[in-house]
């Protein structure tokens, strides 16, 4: 059983004052996530993103299509028992305090009342708000309030979370602090499934990914399999300053860093590369096959779109 | 109750408290303490009859006024704040949500009232130097207020559920203004002929009819209410207010959120 499973969902506002236009903000988006991974859902602003979650939380009803969460309809209000969410620039109730909200969302969540003050001060720890709260929410940083954020969708220890750019206003610190909890989550059986433009972050936590552009999806797969392709380049890195005058004539780029070079160079290049390296007595420290980034993949994927774009018009 | 409208309720009252909503009632005991010292100096054997109008209308006005207030943006301010998204993402269903929020309003009303009532009372003793049966029929008045009040927190609830706050106060403020003279708007159906006769009745039925639910000035004359009375505007006060809220509940389930 798949943890989502979205069939066709659409959806098409109507925008406008007087002569209302409809505009497509999701286009028949077709996907799956399996249970136990850490999903990314990548795309810029306005990509259709957010649009998309809150489709699965019912927020906003679809033009066309369905899913299915945990093996059930994804209007079934039960199955939210088992679903945390974390939604982009999360606002609260802000003259409750840390503690307060927690207790609210565990009580409309169904934690039994016996353990509801337990598990939220566990949240809380995990989250690093201990010490605060009891603090009115008013009085919060924007990162606090992320943090907030991540702990009301973890409090009711749901199978599967959705985070809507969760590093969104936390420093390098909170974000690695997130990147951790995503991972802790995994490693407890939870199914993750986050939407950023971040793509480091993405990089470093997902196992798998979707990339989606003006609504439409682009491209699906695993982090591994889509950044592992050689290009047919290699990164060849010396010691020193100096660039050999047959490295430039081969045209090569080389970048100096301190003191070292980098050059990359073509496969069929590598051998005279390395000999006029070898004639000019410098110290060769690496040689690495270059390999495609998620960076790459995604840059590719949206220039492909904007070209296909381009000719249709 | 459901115990999740019971929390979202819960919520509801604490946030009108935090927001110091309650502070009204230091307006309104300047009020009432003002107006009962000065009517002692100024008026004869009416001192009881100005108080219980003064004070009755008071709380009334009052109320509606934090009913309208408060009930404008018990939904769209949620939606503008996005405090929705984390309460609609856990298993509450719309129709909860929108019932808890009537519940918290109404309860909220209740309290104020409550105290209101003891100032009342209060200012009462202090003119009258004594309590007689008869102003055992201020309760009553008292409970036809509330009922007025829950009429007035669900036709709030409604026009908060799909309009912005601004029109939200001016169509419950219209509702109530018009509402308070609909047995004057029923003579006036009565007396049109044609399609002016036919939409008089209609905006006459359409409102909710306050003039029932006003006895202020026959209580303050200590003329006795029909138990009748008190059922037919039990029941109707529900009523009405139970049809309002399925219209908000409605529109709610429909609505998609910004």
């Amino acid at each position: 059983m798949a943890a989502i499973d979205i069939q066709g969902l659409e959806k098409t506002y109507m925008v406008g004052f007087w002569r209302k236009q409809p505009k497509c903000a999701l286009h028949s988006l077709r996907l799956t996530v399996e249970q136990g991974e850490i999903f990314g859902f990548l795309g810029p602003n306005g990509a259709g993103k957010t649009t998309t979650l809150k489709l699965l939380m019912g927020l906003i009803f679809p033009t066309a299509g369905c899913a299915r969460i945990l093996g059930r309809e994804w209007t079934d209000p039960e199955i939210k028992a088992q679903i945390g969410f974390l939604p982009e620039q999360p606002y609260f109730y802000d003259y409750l305090t840390a503690h307060e909200l927690l207790e609210y969302y565990g009580q409309l969540s169904g934690v039994p009342a016996k353990n509801r003050k337990r598990r939220v001060e566990e949240v809380l720890r995990q989250v690093g708000l201990l010490e605060v709260r009891g603090v009115q929410l008013r009085k919060f940083s924007k990162g606090m309030l992320q943090r907030v954020g991540i702990a009301q969708a973890i409090l009711h220890d749901p199978s599967l979370v959705f985070f809507d750019e969760p590093m969104s206003g936390l420093d390098p610190m909170g974000r690695r602090e997130v990147r951790d909890l995503m991972e802790q989550l995994k490693l407890a059986g939870k199914t993750v499934f986050f939407s950023t433009h971040i793509l480091s972050d993405a990089e470093a936590l997902c196992d798998r990914v979707a990339i989606i552009h003006k609504g439409r999806l682009r491209g699906v797969g695993a982090v591994a399999d889509l950044t592992s392709s050689v290009q047919g380049k290699v990164e060849l890195i010396w010691q020193g300053t100096q660039v050999p005058a047959s490295l430039k004539l081969l045209g090569v780029e080389c970048h100096l860093t301190g003191d070292t070079v980098r050059a990359v160079v073509a496969e069929n290049q590598q051998d005279a590369a390395i000999d006029a390296l070898r004639r000019e007595r410098l110290r060769l420290i690496a040689i690495t096959p270059v390999r495609t980034s998620l960076e790459d993949y995604f840059v590719e994927k949206l220039r492909s779109a904007e070209t296909t774009a381009g000719r249709t018009a | 109750m459901n115990t999740r409208i019971a929390y979202i309720a819960s919520n509801t009252f604490r946030e009108a408290v935090r927001d110091r909503v309650l502070y009204n009632l230091i307006a309104f005991a300047l009020l009432l303490s003002g107006a009962a010292i000065l009517v002692g100096q100024i008026s004869i054997d009416i001192e009881k009859l100005v108080v219980i109008n003064l004070g009755l209308t008071a709380v009334s006005l009052f109320g509606v006024v934090i009913a309208i207030f408060i009930g404008i943006g018990l939904v769209s301010k949620e939606i503008e704040k996005r405090t929705l998204y984390t309460v609609l993402s856990r298993p509450v269903r719309r129709w909860e949500f929108i019932v808890g929020k009537f519940f918290g309003l109404a309860g909220t009303l209740v309290v104020n009232t409550f105290f209101m009532a003891v100032g009342v009372f209060a200012a009462l003793l202090y003119v009258s130097h004594k309590f007689v049966r008869a102003d055992a029929l201020i309760l009553v008045a008292l409970y036809f207020i509330v009922l007025e009040f829950l009429i007035v927190c669900s036709l709030s609830l409604l026009f908060s559920s799909f309009s912005t706050p601004l029109l939200s106060a001016v169509f419950a403020f219209s509702f109530f203004v018009v509402g308070s003279f609909a047995e004057d708007l029923r003579g006036f159906a009565r007396m049109a002929h044609g399609v002016t006769r036919w939409l008089a009745l209609g905006a006459a039925y359409l409102v909710p009819n306050f003039s029932a639910l006003n006895v202020i000035g026959s209580i303050a004359h200590e003329q006795p209410v029909a138990a009748q009375l008190i059922l037919q505007n039990t029941l109707y006060a529900l009523f009405y207010a139970a049809m309002v809220l399925s219209a908000a509940v409605l529109v709610f389930e429909r609505r998609n959120l910004k």
